[in-house]
Formats: C-alpha cells, sequence, structure tokens
C-alpha cells in the first residue's frame, strides 16, 4: 500500500520505509473489514485537519508565522486552526529551544493535549540543544521529556521544510490503527498511573 | 570629557580615572564611595549622567565586580565605573536602584549571575534560573555538571517572598517582604500565552480588571549565550547573535564586528560598509512590518498581518539571495561581510523602494485612522521621558516618549555619520506614538537605501583578516541602534582567542522590567496593548 497525498508521488517522500513498517504492523495486526473501513474514513478526516497548539519559544515561532501567512499559506492543508490552548489542539509544533526552567510547563502542556496527540520537533534546538547544546540551562533535545513523531532539522527550518514535516505527521495518521488504536480510553485511574500529576514542590 | 576627570579627580580623590580601550573615561572606585560617587555623576549639571546603559557583572577570579556603563543625554557623553565587591566570598555592593529605576532589574541579573548581593536593592531575587540553582553560572569556577542543576519535568518550587539586605550598625541583615500584598487577587499570564510574544509570565495583581501590580517572570528561555561565549573562538562568539533579537540579527552581527574591528585595528573596505548598512536598514524595515503585523494581529486586526508579511517577505528574498538565508544570517564577520551582494541586489532594494510608500500608505488607511484602534490606543499606557531614561527605554519606544536616543545619531558607526535621515522623535509617550514612530521610521530607512541603492562602491567585500583572531588585552563597549533599541556589548580580552568576558546589553530586557511602572491603573485588556506597543523579543532579554 502506498501512502500518500493526492498532490505528491510516492517516491517524492523520503523515510519511505518507516511508514512500510508501520503499514505491515498494521496489517500483520489484522482488523475486520468494517472497522478498517471506518478507521480509513477517520483517519482520511484527522490526517487533513491536523490543528496546531502554537507554542513557539524562539526563532522557529517567527518561521511558523511566516507559515500561517499568505505566502506560504498553511490553511491550503487544513492546519490554519493554530489554537493557544493545548486543549483543542491535536499536535504540538515545539518551536524554539526548551530550556530547564520551561520544561514543566511544556510538560504540562503536552498532557494537557487531548489523546491522539503528537509532537513535532523543529529546528535543531528542539531536537538535540542546537548550538546551545553545551549551555548549562539548554534541555538536550525535546525527545526526554515528551514522545516525538517527526524531527524537522533546520536553524530554523525554512516554511517549507516545516510543511513536509506536518505532511510527514498526516501521513503517518493515515495508516494508523484508530478504533482500538489511538483512541483507546483509559479510565482516570490507568491515565494516572502513567501520568503521575507533578506535585508543586511545597 | 576633562569635566568629569577633573570633577572626580577633585570630589573623589581615592577614584582613578583612566580610558578604556574603546575610549570611554573609565573609573576606578571602591565600593563605600561608589553610591556617593553615583549621585554625583548623576546630579551634577556638569556630568548629568542619566541613563544607565548597563551594569556588566564581572568576576577577575580573585574578585567579584561590576562596571557601569553610563550615559548622559544631556550631554551626548559616556563613562564607566568599575567597583569590586571587597570580599568574594561574602559579596556585598551598595544598590543604585534608588538613582536609576532600570538598575533594580539589572542588579538582580548580576546576583543570579554572579551572586553579588546588592545592599538596599528592594527585590533581590533570581531573575532567569529558579530559586533552588546551585552556584551562580557565570562565575569562573562555577560547576556546569549536569547532575548538580538537572533538567526536571517536576514544577520549580515559587515563593512569594523576597529579600531585602540593608546596613544597620555596619553589618548587613537580611529580611523578607512580600512581593504582592496579602489580599492581591493575582492572575497568572503565560509564559504560554499568544499576546505575551512569546514567553513571558507576568504575575498581575488586580482589583476587578484594573492593574495593581505586575510581577515579570523571566527565564523560560535563558540560553546562557553570555557564558557560552566565553568558551568558543571570536569569529565563533558572532553566530549567537542571530539568535537573539531574530529580527535584528544583521545589525546585532554588525555591532560586535565594529567592537572586534576596533580591536583588532582592522579598517573595513567602503563596499562592506555600504552593504552592512543597507542590510541593517532592511532588517530594519523588515521587522518593524513583523511589529505592526502582529500588534494589530493582537489588537483584533488580523487582516493587517497579511499585508505586512507581504513586504516582510520581499525582503527575506533580498536576503535569501546574498547571505543564503531567511534569518539567521550569519553574514557580516569579522573584516566585512561573508559573501559578496547578489548581482540583483541592487534591482531588488529598488524594486522594494518602489512599492514600499504605497504599502505604508496602505497601512495607514486600514489601521492607524480606525476609530477603534485609536481608542485602544491613544493615551495608554503613558510613559514620560523622565522614567523612559530611568528606566533605559531606547529605541522607538523611547523616541515615542520624546527621548532623542538613536545611536545612529548619538555615537553614529560606520557610515550613518554622512547618511542623510531625519531622527524620529514623538512627544505623546503612549501606544500610539510607538505605533507611529515604528510607522514613520520605515520611512526613514527607505530614504537611507535609496541613498546607497545607487551607490555600491565596487572594492573588496572582506579584508584580510588573521585566521586566528586574537584580540589584545583590554575592554571595549560598542553601542549600535537595533530595531528595538540600543544594544551595547562590552568585551573583556586576557590576550587569548576566546573572550574573557562577553556581556550583551539587549534593549528588550528594560522593556519588559517597564511593563510594572507602565500599565499600573490601566485596565487588563491594556496589558496587552501595552505589551505589544514595546515590542520586547523575549529570547533578547532572557538570553
Amino acid at each position: 500500500m502506498e501512502v500518500t497525498t493526492k498532490s505528491m508521488p510516492y517516491e517524492a517522500w523520503k523515510d519511505n520505509e518507516y511508514i512500510e513498517g508501520l503499514v505491515k504492523e498494521l496489517q500483520e495486526s489484522g482488523t475486520n473489514v468494517i472497522v478498517g473501513s471506518f478507521d480509513k474514513l477517520i483517519n482520511w478526516g484527522r490526517s487533513n485537519s491536523l490543528w496546531p497548539l502554537t507554542f513557539a519559544t524562539s526563532c522557529c515561532g517567527i518561521e511558523f508565522v511566516s507559515l500561517g501567512a499568505a505566502r506560504f499559506d498553511m490553511a491550503r492543508f487544513g492546519w490554519e486552526v493554530a489554537r493557544a490552548s493545548p486543549r483543542q489542539a491535536d499536535f504540538m509544533m515545539v518551536a524554539g529551544t526548551i530550556v530547564n526552567r520551561m520544561v514543566p510547563v511544556f510538560r504540562r502542556l503536552y498532557d494537557q493535549l487531548a489523546e491522539p496527540k503528537y509532537v513535532i520537533a523543529c529546528g535543531s534546538c528542539a531536537i538535540s540543544g542546537g548550538p546551545f547544546r553545551k549551555s548549562y540551562h539548554v534541555a538536550k533535545g525535546i525527545e526526554d521529556i515528551v514522545p516525538v513523531d517527526v524531527f524537522v532539522p533546520g536553524c530554523p527550518p525554512r516554511p517549507e521544510a516545516m510543511i513536509y514535516g506536518i505532511m510527514q505527521l498526516s501521513r503517518k495518521i493515515k495508516v494508523e490503527k484508530f478504533f482500538g488504536g489511538v483512541n483507546r480510553q483509559e479510565s482516570r485511574e490507568e491515565f494516572l498511573a502513567k501520568h503521575p500529576i507533578p506535585t508543586d514542590g511545597e | 570629557m576633562a569635566n568629569i576627570q577633573e570633577k572626580i579627580a577633585e570630589l573623589f580623590p581615592a577614584a582613578t580615572v583612566g580610558n578604556d580601550n574603546s575610549g570611554i573615561v573609565q573609573i576606578t572606585v571602591a565600593d563605600e564611595q561608589w553610591h556617593e560617587m553615583a549621585k554625583t555623576l548623576r546630579d551634577d549639571p556638569d556630568t548629568s549622567m542619566d541613563y544607565l546603559v548597563t551594569i556588566v557583572g564581572m568576576d577577575w577570579v580573585d574578585k567579584l565586580g561590576c562596571i557601569y556603563y553610563l550615559m548622559s543625554t544631556k550631554h551626548n557623553t559616556m563613562c564607566s565605573v568599575r567597583v569590586t565587591a571587597p570580599d568574594r566570598d561574602k559579596p556585598y555592593m551598595h544598590s543604585v536602584s534608588d538613582l536609576w529605576r532600570i538598575a533594580e532589574i539589572y542588579e538582580r541579573e548580576v546576583y543570579d549571575f554572579y551572586g553579588i548581593i546588592f545592599i538596599n536593592n528592594p527585590d533581590m531575587r533570581r531573575l532567569f534560573l529558579n530559586i533552588d540553582w546551585v552556584g551562580y553560572p557565570l562565575r569562573k569556577d562555577y560547576d556546569e555538571d549536569p547532575s548538580i542543576n538537572p533538567v526536571s519535568i517536576e514544577n520549580e518550587r515559587q515563593t512569594d517572598l523576597t529579600s531585602v539586605y540593608k546596613e544597620e550598625n555596619g553589618k548587613v541583615v537580611k529580611t523578607e517582604r512580600e512581593i504582592f500584598h496579602k489580599d492581591d487577587f493575582v492572575v497568572n499570564i503565560g509564559p504560554q500565552h499568544p499576546a505575551t510574544h512569546g514567553v513571558l509570565r507576568f504575575r498581575t495583581a488586580v482589583d476587578g480588571e484594573t492593574i495593581k501590580k505586575i510581577d515579570v517572570y523571566m527565564g523560560y528561555i535563558h540560553r546562557g549565550v553570555e557564558k557560552l561565549c566565553e568558551s568558543l573562538q571570536y569569529p565563533q562568539t558572532l553566530h549567537f547573535l542571530d539568535r537573539l533579537d531574530y529580527f535584528s540579527g544583521q545589525i546585532y552581527h554588525h555591532g560586535l564586528c565594529l567592537l572586534y574591528e576596533k580591536a583588532l585595528d582592522i579598517q573595513v573596505s567602503r563596499r562592506a560598509q555600504v552593504i552592512r548598512v543597507m542590510m541593517d536598514e532592511l532588517s530594519r524595515i523588515a521587522s518593524h512590518c513583523l511589529f505592526i503585523g502582529t500588534y494589530c494581529m493582537d489588537l483584533g486586526a488580523t487582516t493587517m498581518l497579511f499585508y505586512t508579511l507581504r513586504v516582510r517577505e520581499q525582503i527575506l528574498d533580498i536576503f535569501e539571495k546574498s547571505c543564503g538565508a531567511r534569518m539567521t544570517f550569519n553574514y557580516a564577520c569579522i573584516g566585512g561581510v561573508m559573501q559578496d551582494i547578489a548581482p540583483d541586489f541592487a534591482d531588488d532594494v529598488r524594486a522594494l523602494l518602489a512599492i514600499l510608500p504605497k504599502n505604508i500608505k496602505e497601512y495607514n488607511k486600514i489601521f492607524t485612522g480606525n476609530v477603534i484602534a485609536k481608542n485602544r490606543m491613544e493615551g495608554v499606557g503613558t510613559l514620560s521621558r523622565e522614567d523612559a531614561i530611568s528606566y533605559a527605554i531606547t529605541g522607538p519606544s523611547g523616541r515615542a516618549s520624546g527621548w532623542a536616543c538613536d545611536m545612529r545619531k548619538l555615537q553614529p558607526y560606520s557610515i550613518y555619520g554622512e547618511l542623510d535621515f531625519d531622527e524620529v522623535v514623538r512627544e505623546e509617550g503612549d501606544s500610539m506614538a510607538r505605533f507611529k514612530v515604528r510607522m514613520d521610521e520605515m520611512e526613514q530607512s527607505a530614504r537611507i537605501l535609496s541613498q546607497l541603492v545607487d551607490n555600491i562602491p565596487d572594492g573588496e567585500y572582506c579584508v584580510k583578516v588573521p585566521k586566528v583572531v586574537k584580540l589584545p588585552k583590554g575592554q571595549w563597549f560598542q553601542l549600535v541602534e537595533g530595531c528595538r533599541g540600543a544594544f551595547g556589548v562590552y568585551v573583556e580580552s586576557d590576550g587569548s582567542t576566546k573572550p574573557f568576558r562577553l556581556k550583551i546589553a539587549p534593549p528588550c530586557l528594560p522593556l519588559a522590567a517597564v511593563v510594572d511602572h507602565i500599565t499600573q491603573g490601566s485596565k487588563i485588556a491594556d496589558l496587552i496593548t501595552i505589551g505589544g506597543s514595546l515590542d520586547y523579543i523575549v529570547p533578547d532579554m532572557d538570553r
């Protein structure tokens, strides 16, 4: 199965092996026809209306503003509903350096996102700490703090690179198992066991 | 200049007066005399040093201290004062926060980085790091082991108490004070908030809808650039400056390059100077465009963002053709610029200049005269000239309060002295004035560009510089006019290939510090108007 979007030939994508692995996993786990068809329908909708949480700490955030404006126009892809509140967002575009003081805030925002949720590490600071890696007050990549779905390298990445990154995410969403998969219904106790509420430290 | 030297020699015979390497008068004085001298320097009509440019915290290995850079708005002269703390283990110094309002936050910064405690400062808390941070990071003996200060997802401990140190009978006594009143209703705004322009946090005490006090919390993007620079070679330190105020990247680069060239005694070719100035002015237009767009968006006029970003994208294209990047340019380098301008650079600039007046007219038509915009901006967040100077509010925000503080006019650097342009100054001091100053500055920048675009001389774009850059021993200070105000940079060299101390004096830290003063008594909705009109960039203030 070739996972792609309308305007882009399958060969033009990079990291196809990764998607093929996901497809294989999906096929092996086996789903019945009806649920599988519903999955497809829902994922079609989900992958075309990804709503980002505006989370910009530094330079990359300004390129994200350019992405929203007329020239790069992310509304073409259905991503324009950038929300300032994590409650209404699907994914988090981590644009900028995450420093020690920001880590608890960032983690809390991630926890507040509704499932299913995704994270894009945008720019070298979010990926590894970037030019500030050796600093005393910078987290060396956000992967230690939250799980990351897509990495977009660059300092800052061009808006085109960001578009490609989000498109990769939407492609990933297309081959997810939705029913019984990413929309798993956890009880409050199960959720709290996995995500303990941070104490205020007082 | 002789004035200051004579005055100091007469009144404070114990102080020594000399010059630093960039020709600024340098006074060395003991801490006991410092407060008295500061008062004289500020109040005496012959000196009248009413603008505190920056406080550079220093660790000279054997002792700690500060260097104060002062400027007189009346005489347009500068001086610096070196003060050392008597005891390294218990570093106490006397605060000057009663003389210059901005000193309060500058001293907090020094305390955060060096652990120097300022007696009589009303708010001696850490500024960028959390209260449980072990050690003072910019001290030379700081232990950078990440296990001492680990990255933690636990919420940081917070307190509503602040320390005040007072001198009683020759002994320093610490007392605690509450930041807010016991009955205050405190609303938390930020760090994740679309209208704070980055990750800044305001703890706002409100009475109904009226703001009583704002406690500005910073450090959510403090990346420790100054410490990082100490472990890098001189040309490498340049690259961080693009990532502070990412709109003024070209200008900040220019400033630090000027300092290094002064220290190394390198003469830059005329071509490189013209290119640098043109890039500076282009980025000023691009920055003000984005300011207008985002500010109008904060006030509810989303459409403006699309109009202004159109011009900004055109400028970014010009940058991209010459520098290869849209934002972090790394263009100016020691000796000139990294590479020659693109062949069609001049044509592109001409095309921009042709459409710019039409666009500015359009912005004014859509927004400036709008009744809603007028009601929200006029008379909101008024800052007087005295307060602007005392709080060191430079740049367009300072000029909107009637203070002619354009470093391109006051201390002309590069070729600005021979260019014909006006300094935009307004008297009102409110949000509307700050908005209009930026609008008019775009026209002045266009004027500078039109003078240069047809006169880009031939020649080399970068002169030869030694492969290994070694600054001679000494101290230098350089001020340039960034998009948001006066950007100062201080470098102390011990003769090696790496800076002993590199201090960045950003224009945005005072802009955030003044928020508490300027919003008192206004409505909470006006906080967005006022904060937007000050146009601070958080990575710039946090560094």
